[in-house]
């Protein structure tokens, strides 16, 4: 199991898209893959799931993926937070 | 894309129209059967007033001449002196035909002119105002631009479907369940699309023969009238949505918010698109009906996906506020 810490960088905090593009991410992975604030996990594969965490900006988030594939699968989303999802950084 | 023209549409063909009661030109040849079969090449009209007055420059030869009663009363003007100069020079060109209206008729020195051109003389009961409309929208769906294109379209809760994809994916099956469940199959297998007025997209079946029957592997050729009934077909439908039916690709990411609007172009028009992937499980025939209702929605000015992602741009930057406030040192 691999754990990872990020913050939302982006201003906007997790939307529709950008939640989109977690879960699609994710996806690509066989690895159980959850994302956790404020001691609410969710599954990172589940679009409204990700939207439900009210990740605004700022938000730490911790990723934890467990599998075969765990590691490049954390590290794939921790990317994602860290780029700001193409969006306006705050 | 096919030929704009149609190939060769003749007079006869003006006059061999099926057109209901609103659309009929309630035509009749008098004169000049022999030139039945000249070709009609541009959709449009000329009043050939000037041109019987003597003035022969730009004169649109090429367009259906129609003769009004301003026309007919200058005919019979020059009947009555005698001078038929003008009316030769008019059937000199090879005017596709002339055309009276309000049943006005033509007289014997001009008949006999267009027998002897071979230009057929055709008389309405209409007058000039309403052939004129009607004729000029029947010409411009002949003339429209149009292609045919492999698909299935269908109507669901009166939004214009066209099923795409490869063989096999089960766009006949999707439709026949969709007629199943109440919609109306317009043509399936060929779909043959007008562009009408430059915005619409018409589309109907490509052969009166087939009709609206379909083929179900398995099943073989079925008649859909006979089996759903009269309500479940169309004649023709604008089309409002394509819905692209594809082999669900792992690879590949499909729309899973809906606010990025694909479109696709038909005869130079963007149409709505959906990529739908299609793998065992999936009931497709609903997703169809789901999406068009959706599309009525975004219609009436309701986009679900772009409200509800509003709604959560609201509600995270509430959050934000309250997590700024609450982590202020100094409340």
């Amino acid at each position: 199991m691999v754990e990872l810490e990020t913050t939302i960088r982006n201003r906007a905090g997790i939307h529709a898209r950008p939640s989109a593009m977690i879960a699609q991410t994710a996806i690509k992975f066989s690895s159980r893959i959850f994302l956790e604030k404020n001691g609410n996990k969710i599954n990172a594969k589940s679009i409204m799931g990700i939207i439900t965490l009210a990740a605004s900006f700022g938000s730490k988030i911790r990723i934890t993926a467990d599998g075969s594939d765990e590691v490049a699968a954390a590290e794939a989303i921790k990317a994602l937070f860290e780029s700001g999802f193409n969006e306006e950084l705050g | 894309m096919i030929g704009n023209e149609p190939k060769g549409f003749t007079v006869l063909d003006l006059l061999s129209l099926e057109l209901k009661e609103q659309n009929a030109l309630d035509l009749t040849c008098v004169a000049g059967r022999a030139g039945l079969g000249r070709q009609i090449t541009v959709p449009d009209l000329n009043r050939p007033g000037l041109a019987l007055a003597g003035f022969y420059e730009s004169f649109a030869w090429n367009r259906l001449q129609v003769f009004g009663r301003g026309e007919c009363a200058y005919l019979s003007k020059l009947d009555a002196e005698g001078s038929h100069g003008s009316v030769e020079t008019l059937f000199s060109y090879d005017v596709p035909c002339c055309i009276f209206t309000s049943s006005l008729r033509p007289s014997v020195s001009f008949s006999e002119a267009a027998e002897k051109a071979g230009c057929p003389v055709l008389v309405t009961s209409l007058n000039s105002n309403e052939f004129s409309g009607r004729v000029l929208r029947i010409l411009s769906d002949i003339f429209a631009p149009k292609t045919t294109i492999h698909g299935v379209l269908v109507e669901v809760f009166g939004i214009g479907i066209l099923l795409v994809g490869d063989s096999g994916v089960g766009k006949s099956e999707t439709a026949l369940e969709l007629i199943e469940r109440g919609h109306r199959l317009v043509a399936d297998d060929v779909v043959e699309i007008r562009c009408v007025n430059g915005s619409i997209l018409m589309g109907q079946g490509a052969n009166k023969v087939i009709g609206h029957h379909m083929e179900i592997r398995g099943l073989g050729i079925i008649n859909i009238t006979h089996l759903y009934g009269v309500g479940a077909i169309r004649d023709k439908k604008q089309i409002q949505l394509v819905c692209q039916l594809e082999d669900w690709d792992p690879d590949k990411v499909y729309d899973r918010i809906g606010m990025d609007e694909l479109t696709t172009d038909i005869l130079g028009v963007k149409v709505p698109m959906l990529e739908i992937p299609v793998k065992p499980g999936r009931n497709i025939p609903i997703i169809i009906e789901t999406a068009s209702m959706n599309e009525r929605l975004k219609k009436m000015g309701y986009h679900s996906a772009k409200e509800f992602n509003q709604n959560i741009m609201r509600w995270l930057e509430s959050e934000n506020a309250r997590t700024l406030y609450f982590s202020r040192d100094d409340y």
